[in-house]
């Protein structure tokens, strides 16, 4: 072991090698800090791609699992007996640990991506079917008569009384839903899908200022979809002003 | 080929196998299942404890005097939002490690949904009930013990049954913080390999949904006959 | 008063002396290393963009720490100034997933620790892996041809596992070999990355060769190997020798010699499939020997210190390594 100083093999120039000693380690050197300012401000843009990776899994995700439950919720909804097995169904994915789901997977489809997503759509199931029964359960049998009473067709109630009044519950379902995916996602960087937790693992375990970036990315990101529903919700159900829950 | 991995898993817990970085020490085992699924049923029952012991009386008695919605609502919508990996990262840097730091942790991530939900079971007690039972000179507390908490079993357990779900799944990532579970198949491919792998996951599966199990029906156990006409 | 301030500078000649003696003797080592492996490609020259490379995609992988991750970046750069199509997977995991993945054709090779191919996948004993990298690469590349992959020429630089300590235990208990751990280790805790249990070159072979008992073995993530030792939870914590915190901060961590060499330094060699090699044409090969002849020890520490201590980027640190050594221009 030489010292840093000595340049060895003559390719690389002498100003490649900083010095270094233990009390003049920078901040985020040391193992003891809790939070560096000045390596944050100069290393936020490092967040960039995996903050984009990370909504992109996201999005897909509660789409993919808004798209099934939906269609699962008006399949339960004409077919009462479904209802129960379908609760324990979607009841059962959302139990199953998601580092245990991914793992499970991995002989069927392998690391990356896909998996990620067939794991993280399958939890949103649960909250987002049982919200939306909820929401047709809850709509008045006095309204429903009514439409009938003006010679709507069974598909026309559905569309066009039923589901509009359940959406105060199906947005409820979808905000719940996309707060815990995008927290759970920062596990995908288990099965290399990167993502905001490729920030928070390997090198980055012992880094404290990194981790607090990044979870604060995240709950930035809870907030802003938040919004967003609360919005849409506002745009979509202006006959009742919407409340915040 | 799928089926054969499984297999292959399920032969990975009940016998030990070779494994090519170990010098011919047989890794895996009924054995060591053993001890990794007690030392995740450990951690997750410390955890469920302490998030219990501290969300469960403060749920209740804000529930009772009906204030804190904000405060209650607004941990339990920061609560979904916490990434797990996170939470177990910056206590083993800034804290420590161990399941003495590890339990609280995960204890965290538990809070939420147990504080929500008492909170909102209590808030959605008939108040005729309390102030029938008010008028009987009933004191507060036994107001809380008699008639809040048994009308809002089904959704206090609700949420401590969201917790341990939570705790279960986040315990899978305690070996990085030197406790050490069923999660230690999962992270440490090297040395188990892929059997091992789908090993932990399939035990992991099956604690999270045996765990879910015995919790419904303590539920079931706890809600009195007449609630459950009412509900069903 | 004068006498003494002529022996001060004659003192102070002497050893500025004996230091230049010492600075050319490590430069004499430094060459000494590199130039088995410069028969190929001009040392330092810049690497030239190929046309006819544009056609060949490729994925460079690495395993999932930050030294593997800063050379797996070294070869994408480089492949891409090249002229390939590169892209990278650098969090692969573990070995194991490493190799399955060259195998599978999922990515098209990564750079691995011949100690580590010849104990892991090969199951050969830490005392058999050979000492010279060469002779260990040959080793490697004879089994690995034999399942249709091929390993290219080793770094000069090697890294192994290493015992280490704070200098305050160190000196405590009078360790300098691993071999003075006799009759002290049932008091002290060891510290290693899950997998250490198990692995032939960690904890079971401390047991199993070196005959030692600890009070207690904690598996951790393997960045926290200096935050245990810092906190006073470890007495002893599994490092790398490549660590840049042991020169950094030599006031207050130790590496104990392995005096019975259970700990086989590995030099790194470049995993890829014939087939790929093949297709992507010479310059793959050739571009690949070429940027990692300037991976020496100081150079890979240097590296290692700018992502583990600074935490920049091991993208950061590849590209001002390339750039420093000419390899692409600035």
């Amino acid at each position: 072991m030489t010292s840093p100083l000595v340049v060895a093999a003559g390719e690389v120039g002498g100003d490649f090698f900083r010095e270094r000693s233990s009390d003049t380690l920078p901040c985020q050197a040391q193992e003891t800090h809790l939070f560096c300012w000045d390596w944050a401000k100069e290393n936020l843009d490092r967040y960039g791609t995996p903050t984009q990776q990370h909504l992109e899994i996201v999005l897909i995700s509660v789409l993919v699992g808004f798209a099934i439950a939906f269609a699962l919720a008006l399949l339960a909804h004409r077919t009462r007996w479904l209802q129960p097995p379908l609760l324990t169904a979607t009841g059962v994915l959302y139990t199953i640990p998601s580092i245990a789901f991914f793992f499970l997977l991995l002989p069927v489809t392998g690391f990356g991506r896909d998996t990620a997503i067939i794991v993280l759509s399958a939890y949103t199931l649960q909250i987002i079917y049982r919200n939306t029964m909820l929401g047709l359960n809850n709509v008045p049998d006095s309204a429903k008569d009514a439409a009938r009473g003006m010679g709507f067709t069974e598909r026309q109630i559905l569309w066009k009384v039923e589901l509009p009044l359940a959406i105060p519950e199906i947005i409820a379902g979808l905000r719940v839903a996309t707060a815990s995916t995008i927290a759970i996602a920062t596990l995908v960087v288990l099965i290399s899908a990167g993502g905001l937790g490729t920030e928070m693992y390997g090198s980055n375990f012992n880094f404290p200022t990194a981790i607090i970036i990044a979870a604060v990315i995240i709950g930035l990101m809870v907030l802003a979809f938040d919004l967003l529903f609360l919005t849409a919700q506002r745009l979509m159900t202006p006959w009742r002003k919407a409340r915040p829950t | 080929m799928p089926l054969a991995s499984f297999s292959g898993a399920f032969e990975f817990i009940f016998s030990a196998q070779e494994s090519n970085v170990t010098g011919g020490k047989k890794v895996g085992g009924f054995d060591k299942s053993l001890e990794l699924l007690i030392g995740h049923i450990e951690v997750t029952i410390l955890a469920l404890a302490i998030a219990m012991i501290i969300a469960l009386p403060l749920g209740l008695y804000l529930g009772h005097i009906g204030k804190g919605e904000l405060f209650a609502v607004g941990i339990g919508n920061a609560g979904r939002a916490i990434p797990e990996l996170a939470v177990i990262a910056l206590v083993a840097t800034l804290i420590g490690i161990g399941m003495r730091n590890v339990a609280p942790a995960l204890a965290v991530l538990g809070i939420a949904p147990i504080l929500v939900n008492t909170y909102v079971g209590v808030r959605q007690v008939d108040p005729a009930a309390v102030d029938a039972a008010r008028g009987m000179g009933m004191s507060e507390m036994k107001i809380i013990r008699k008639v809040e908490l048994p009308l809002a079993i089904p959704t206090v357990m609700g949420g401590v049954r969201g917790a341990a779900i939570v705790i279960v799944a986040t315990a899978t990532i305690a070996p990085l913080a030197g406790v050490e579970t069923l999660g230690d198949f999962i992270l440490n491919r090297n040395i188990y390999g892929e059997n091992g792998l789908l090993a932990g996951a399939i035990l992991v599966a099956l604690l999270a949904l045996t765990i879910e199990g015995l919790l419904a029906l303590l539920q079931n156990r706890l809600t009195s006959d007449g609630l459950k006409l009412k509900t069903v | 008063m004068r006498s003494d301030k002529t022996r001060v500078r004659v003192l102070l000649a002497a050893l500025a002396a004996l230091a230049l003696t010492l600075g050319i003797a490590a430069c004499g080592g430094g060459d000494d290393t590199t130039s088995d492996t410069s028969e190929e490609g001009g040392s330092g020259a810049a690497i030239q963009s190929n046309p006819d490379n544009g056609k060949v995609s490729l994925t460079i992988g690495s395993k999932n720490f930050p030294e593997q991750e800063i050379l797996g970046e070294i070869y994408a750069q480089a492949l891409t100034a090249a002229g390939y199509k590169v892209k990278s997977a650098l969090n692969l995991g573990s070995e194991t997933v490493a190799l399955k993945a060259v195998k599978t054709g999922q990515i098209s090779g990564y750079p691995e620790y011949a100690s580590t191919a010849l104990t892991s996948f090969f199951g050969l004993e830490p005392e058999e892996v050979p000492a010279d990298a060469n002779e260990a690469w040959e080793k490697a590349n004879e089994e690995f041809e034999r399942e249709g992959l091929q390993a290219f020429e080793p770094t000069p630089f090697a890294s192994a596992n290493a015992v280490g300590t704070t200098t305050e235990t160190a000196e405590k208990y009078d360790l300098k070999t691993i071999s003075d751990l006799e009759g002290v280790s049932e008091k002290l805790s060891l510290y290693g990355s899950p997998e250490c249990r198990q692995r032939i070159d960690c904890l079971a072979g401390l047991e199993k060769l070196y005959g030692l008992k600890f009070k207690s073995f904690t598996p951790v993530d393997i960045g926290l190997r200096y935050t245990v030792l810092e906190k006073g939870q470890a007495d002893l914590s599994i490092l790398f020798t490549t660590d840049p915190q042991l020169s950094a901060e030599k006031d207050k961590f130790v590496i104990l010699e392995d005096d019975k060499e259970v700990f086989p330094a590995g030099n790194v060699i470049f995993v890829t499939t014939k087939k790929v090699a093949e297709e992507a044409g010479p310059d793959y090969e050739k571009t690949i020997l070429q940027v990692q002849e300037g991976l020496d020890l100081n150079v890979v520490q240097e590296l290692d210190a700018r992502v583990e201590l600074e935490k920049e980027t091991p993208k950061q640190a590849a590209a001002a390594y390339l750039e420093s050594a000419g390899y692409v221009g600035s």
